[in-house]
């Protein structure tokens, strides 16, 4: 046990002496290696964070883990929607039943329209995405200026906006603190809303019309008063709750219940909107489906890092084995005073090792410097994501592992070699 | 107890595409702790080889060859390298110090193989080491900015730095001037008696030869004794050293 333990002291001492009497040479040659774990760590790192993007981007489109669906319409045989059309106030009740039953804090209502809006240079129809104050955390909405809706906001009597950047630089891109407003409606001789912009979304870059968001119930009273404020033409009207197909209906629930609330749901919408209406709720966020959606980005990813560091290795390999040919006559001293073949292979090995760990520690550095700099993050990350995560520890590890590997497996050859070394002749060299 | 037993001893090596080629043929010798043992022999008589067969870094073709009356043939190669490393000590005539080594790591060296408190204070050790060979005050200094004698000095230091009972010396002198030569050879005698340590001197130099007490000749792979008087000594150096053959034997007769 003392032996051994000496033995393995010795041998890194030995090995940390080589390195540091040599170290032009170990400099150069833990260069390959340094860079490639730099490479891996880095492509590891940065995936981890494409991944995030890519799921910031889900999320915003389809919700976070686990959203459900909920929509509901009639097939015309039933009392519930006489004419196939669903009763859109018993709709939005039951759904604020429910939300309320199953204790659900997030949920919304989603319903896409369009809103004539007073600029400078005329009036303009702008998307409109109506939902309520939920809504934001529910799909990440990210806001540059200003903030997202608050609860009190459904009480105000002039209809809080969340505009975009487009719309924002298009009013002049005013100070948020000094409450700006935008005329809606005013088409002809309809009245107009006057309304206040308390938030900037931020765009992404395919992005150039101007949109905002409303509360639904906001929105819903701008186009009660100016029925011809929406679809931006005469007749364009579309009651918004008439037939709750066109509202949707989503809330963010713990993915564990999702399963157990799908039918409880259905049953609770069935009972209380009537026979003859078609209550479907289903899941749409990315983690639906079991699997790793983003499997084959991590795989192309993991390849193209492996490949990267397996030439390092390639490169240190060569460069072990021409100097331990180079130390031959050293390793035959070595010998004549004691070490034993085991001792020779495991320094030798050590070497190796202890050179590529440091080689792997400063490619982590570099690695922590290269994804953690906001030039990288920007690149990365287009501006869209909302919680950037840490760099990955186990991207580090990852990391600091493969760099010990390629050094043991680097160190071998040469080790192999300097155990065959016949002392007589290596001294005689 | 013999420490060092040589019976019959032969090795052959088989060269490619040649016949077999006997380099020591017969050789019986025997060195016992504190023994002073000179092996004279021009070049090509076996003398390397012969070393490397005491220092335990060769094995006999056939013969027997005993360390502490124990045939080495007995011991696996770990503990024969173990063995060599803490009763043996080499002393080579170019020195053989570790480049880019500072004086002290290379005496420090073989105490990495050692373990213990020798492991542990390998620093200590080595540094009083080198105090002993008057280079107290070059523990720095990397061997190629040392003298020939003074880098003998660092080698001598090595050697003896784990304590051995056997110093293997090959052509000790060999790189250095006579007056070199000469302190450095009354270092090893000096420290060799201090630690009573048997030494084994191979050379061609019959002014080192002297210093021993038992010498023995090479001549073609076969050892032979020569009388210690003073008289048949130089007569026994001349025939060693090969008539002509080296400096160190045309100055024997001389």
């Amino acid at each position: 046990m003392k032996r051994a333990l000496t033995g393995f002291v010795g041998a890194v001492l030995e090995a940390w002496q080589e390195l540091r009497i040599h170290r032009t040479r170990v400099l150069l040659s833990l260069i390959g290696v340094a860079v490639a774990v730099c490479s891996l760590t880095t492509v590891v790192a940065l995936g981890a964070i494409v991944q995030q993007a890519n799921e910031e981007l889900s999320e915003r489109s389809s919700g976070r883990p686990a959203t459900l669906y909920l929509s509901a319409y009639s097939d015309g045989t039933g009392t519930g929607g006489g004419s196939g059309e669903i009763d859109g106030e018993l709709m939005d009740a039951t759904w604020a039943d429910t939300l309320e039953r199953y204790d659900v804090t997030y949920g919304s209502r989603v319903l896409s329209g369009s809103q004539n809006v007073g600029f400078v240079d005329g009036i303009v129809p702008v998307g409109v995405q109506a939902v309520d104050q939920p809504y934001g955390e529910m799909h990440r909405v990210r806001v540059s200026e200003g903030a997202w809706f608050t609860p009190g906001d459904a009480l105000q009597l002039a209809p809080r906006l969340i505009v975009n950047q487009i719309f924002w630089e298009r009013i002049g891109s005013p100070d948020l603190a000094t409450h700006p407003t935008v005329k809606l409606g005013g088409q002809g001789a309809q009245p107009t809303t006057i309304a206040v912009v308390t938030g900037v979304t931020p765009v992404a870059s395919y992005e150039t019309e101007p949109s905002m968001f409303m509360l639904v119930d906001q929105f819903a009273a701008v186009q009660a008063a100016d029925p011809t404020g929406g679809g931006g033409g005469a007749g364009g009207f579309v009651d918004p709750f008439a037939g709750g197909a066109q509202t949707q209906y989503e809330m963010w629930v713990p993915p564990a219940l999702a399963e157990p609330l799908i039918p409880l749901l259905q049953r609770d919408f069935t009972a209380a909107l009537g026979e003859g209406v078609q209550v479907d709720v289903f899941r749409q966020d990315f983690a639906q489906y079991g699997d790793d959606p983003f499997l084959v980005t991590k795989l192309v990813v993991g390849g193209i890092a492996v490949l990267v560091l397996l030439l390092g290795a390639l490169g240190l390999v060569n460069i072990a084995l021409v100097t331990v040919k180079q130390r031959v006559r050293e390793i035959g001293i070595r010998r004549s005073f004691g070490a034993t073949a085991g001792r020779v292979f495991f320094a030798v090995m050590m070497e190796s090792v202890v050179a590529t760990v440091a080689a792997g520690i400063a490619g982590v550095v570099a690695a922590v410097l290269v994804v953690q700099s906001p030039w990288v993050r920007d690149l990365v990350g287009q501006g869209m994501i909302t919680d950037f995560p840490p760099f990955p520890v186990d991207a580090a590890l990852l990391g600091l592992v493969a760099a010990t590997a390629v050094g043991a497996l680097a160190g071998l050859l040469p080790a192999l070699v300097a155990v065959r070394v016949k002392v007589i002749d290596a001294i005689r060299y | 107890m013999s420490l060092l037993h040589l019976s019959e001893v032969t090795r052959t090596v088989i060269p490619p595409d040649q016949p077999a080629l006997t380099i020591l043929n017969g050789v019986d010798l025997t060195v016992e702790p504190g023994d002073r043992v000179s092996i004279v022999g021009r070049s090509g008589s076996g003398k390397s080889t012969l070393l490397n067969l005491m220092g335990l870094l060769d094995q006999p073709t056939s013969g027997t060859l005993t360390f502490d009356d124990r045939p080495v043939k007995s011991y696996s190669s770990a503990e024969r390298d173990r063995v060599r490393g803490a009763r043996i000590g080499f002393i080579f005539q170019q020195f053989n110090l570790l480049p880019g080594r500072t004086a002290l790591e290379n005496v420090t060296m073989p105490l990495l193989y050692a373990s213990g408190t020798q492991f542990w204070r390998r620093k200590a050790i080595a540094a009083e080491m080198l105090e002993q060979v008057g280079l107290g005050h070059r523990l720095t200094s990397l061997p190629d900015r040392l003298s020939g004698g003074e880098q003998q000095r660092v080698a001598i230091a090595r050697s003896l730095v784990r304590g051995p009972s056997l110093i293997l010396a090959d052509e000790p002198t060999g790189a250095l001037d006579l007056d070199t030569g000469q302190t450095v050879m009354e270092l090893i005698d000096d420290v060799a008696t201090r630690t009573g340590a048997a030494l084994v001197i191979i050379t061609h130099d019959p002014a080192i030869a002297t210093r021993a007490r038992d010498h023995y000749r090479l001549d073609r792979g076969v050892l032979r004794r020569a009388d210690a008087g003073v008289g048949e000594r130089a007569a026994v150096l001349a025939v060693g050293g090969g008539g002509a053959a080296g400096p160190g034997a045309s100055g024997a007769s001389a």
